[in-house]
């Protein structure tokens, strides 16, 4: 009895102990003598430098905090629960975050960097989601292709159709989520990949049906590691771990199919009720510097849109990479994700939910 | 025959519990970043690990908030079952199964109901706001601990220590206190558990620029979570298990078996 007392103690005071050792580390850095800026960022997707080089540099606290998906972002900055100021969604978010009336105008005058460095086919392909580049400067971008083993198949692979074949049954990996399955069915099919027509997406539904029982699994990020395991033969990944996966294992090759695929694009945006918009333009615009977006780059591996930055990346394989950087004007058929509202939204995931169930 | 079933079902459970703990500990001195290849055997996840600022941060975030709200749990839960014990009986039972309601609601409820709570009253988000929260999502549990034991308590010997003098508070501290400390001290491990290994309500309650373990861990999904998580929780699953060995080795280890068929 006594003996048990003695021991739940002995564990309290450990508990505390330990607690209070890790916290004597601790040291707080004061706020910044031109006020802060609160940014809300993809997990791991800044060099922590580049933050730190800002707040040297002018004076600004960056309060900083970061979101896994577009999906979880959007409510906690709707609910107003936290202020931010910038925060960097991806396409089709930055279209229902427009059509909520979310985002603040920029001020191109104040972020000549974002003007003069990043490229111009990069505002072009913003159109599809902010018509007049209005509200967002990109921040990194990529394709979405086909990532295959070259010792696992028996001709290269350079379109949709064959991840259709039935050679490769339970050797494909596909990406588990609505739009990129259904991006790869509609492409497929020649549809848009963000049609709202039922009777088109009937036609893909009944193809990620059919391609189905080939499927080894429906992954997310897992695809790295099987790739790079040599577990499967083909699978649909996004460019920037194209690199990272080909880094850890020569044999993999990556292509963007014939049919066209995903452009996608996370861009920094200003909510309408930033407290801080003077100090989020000057942050948006230190990260479009070249020098920064160059750290960035190399730290995230994802390409980026600037043309400064490419520039002054030192691996020349990397700065003319066809993966990185593919030359945009060479396709006619890629497209960039818009938010499809949300009778849209219901549909896709109503059809999902088939094709899953199936 | 039977008794090598029983060996290999043991072992079984050991498997499927203590594999995906030990898959993790070796994969953190993998020199390579994926788990697809072995890279050869390197401490370098350590020593980048304490030179993380975000992910030491976080650590001290999480071991404070687990603390303070597991401290001010046991005073509150403590007290609110003295309150209770006092009760007459249909009150108290109906209380109780209101405190007991969190415990069995589903994290994101109590998650999005403290949130909307905390919009409604103009709460800055913050360290405050998740403190907030664990401390009321831990005194359930102290409560939960505490009550048996103050059942069990005998009435006469507080009212025999009032006839002999003693006031309200001493006689508290003197009899009372010392016959709940095992429920308490079990409430407050409880606590702090609770608090250390909660991501939802957190992550509903948190601020910009503040993170805990959990939360840290969750945003790096998209890009793959980085070995020095696995270094960390390595180092966090040795220290609980040396601790355990240690109290239970350490002080009059030999009375243990003695106490354990008393009991």
């Amino acid at each position: 009895m006594k003996n048990k007392t003695t021991r739940a103690a002995i564990l309290t005071l450990s508990c505390l102990l330990t607690s209070m050792a890790a916290l004597t580390g601790c040291g707080a850095s004061g706020g910044g003598s031109n006020g802060e800026v609160i940014v809300y960022n993809w997990g791991e997707y800044i060099d922590p430098e580049t933050i730190e080089m800002f707040e040297k540099e002018t004076g600004i606290k960056v309060v900083y905090d970061e979101f896994e998906t577009n999906e979880t972002m959007f409510p906690k900055v709707e609910s107003g629960a936290a202020s931010y100021d910038v925060v960097c969604p991806s396409d089709y978010m930055i279209s229902k975050m427009i059509a909520a009336d979310m985002l603040a105008e920029l001020n191109f005058d104040n972020m000549p960097n974002a003007k003069a460095n990043i490229g111009a086919q990069y505002y072009e392909q913003s159109r599809g989601f902010d018509p007049d580049n209005k509200y967002s400067v990109p921040y990194c971008w990529g394709t979405v292709g086909i990532l295959y083993n070259q010792t696992m198949v028996e001709e290269p692979i350079t379109n949709w159709a064959q991840l259709w074949d039935e050679k490769y049954a339970d050797n494909i990996l596909m990406q588990d989520s609505v739009r990129d399955a259904f991006m790869v069915a509609e492409k497929l099919n020649g549809f848009s990949m963000n049609t709202v027509d039922p009777d088109e997406l009937a036609v893909a539904r009944d193809s990620l049906i059919e391609q189905k029982p080939l499927v080894q699994a429906y992954v997310i990020d897992q695809v790295r590691d099987k790739m790079i395991g040599g577990e499967a033969a083909i699978g649909v990944i996004y460019s920037g771990e194209a690199i990272y996966t080909q880094r850890e294992n020569p044999d993999l090759v990556y292509v963007i199919p014939e049919e066209g695929t995903n452009i996608w694009i996370d861009s920094w945006v200003i909510l309408k009720d930033a407290p801080n918009k003077e100090n989020a333009e000057k942050f948006i615009d230190f990260m479009c510097r070249g020098d920064i977006a160059v750290k960035n780059f190399e730290y995230i591996t994802y390409s980026t849109p600037n043309d400064a930055a490419r520039e002054l990346i030192e691996d020349e394989d990397i700065r003319n990479s066809e993966i990185a950087f593919p030359d945009l004007s060479q396709y006619d058929n890629l497209e960039v994700f818009v938010y499809l509202g949300e009778e849209g939204d219901a549909l896709y995931n109503e059809m999902w939910k088939e094709v899953k169930s199936n | 025959m039977r008794n090598a079933a029983r060996k290999v079902y043991i072992a079984l459970i050991f498997i499927f519990l203590y594999a995906p703990i030990v898959t993790l500990m070796v994969l953190s001195f993998n020199a390579s970043k994926t788990r697809a290849k072995w890279g050869g055997f390197t401490l370098k996840w350590y020593s980048s690990l304490f030179q993380n600022r975000d992910i030491m941060e976080a650590l001290v975030n999480t071991l404070l908030i687990a603390v303070i709200s597991s401290l001010a749990a046991t005073v509150i839960g403590t007290i609110a079952c003295v309150a209770m014990s006092g009760m007459k009986r249909r009150t108290r039972s109906v209380l109780l199964g209101v405190t007991n309601i969190p415990m069995l609601n589903a994290d994101i409820v109590t998650g999005i109901s403290l949130m909307l709570l905390f919009i409604s009253f103009g709460f800055r988000f913050g360290f405050g706001t998740i403190l907030l929260s664990h401390i009321t999502f831990n005194i359930p549990y102290v409560i939960l601990s505490v009550m048996p034991r103050m059942k069990q308590l005998n009435p006469s010997t507080y009212e025999a220590a009032l006839d002999l003098g003693a006031s309200h508070m001493t006689a508290f501290f003197k009899v009372i206190f010392p016959d709940l400390l095992p429920g308490i001290l079990s409430g407050f491990l409880m606590a702090f558990t609770m608090s250390l290994d909660d991501f939802i309500i957190t992550h509903f309650t948190k601020g910009a620029g503040v993170d805990t373990l959990s939360t840290k861990i969750y945003t790096e999904v998209k890009k793959g979570i980085k070995p020095e998580m696995y270094a960390l929780s390595t180092i966090i699953f040795v220290t609980v298990l040396l601790l355990l060995i240690l109290v239970n080795t350490a002080p009059g280890g030999k009375n243990d078996n003695k106490d354990n068929k008393e009991q």
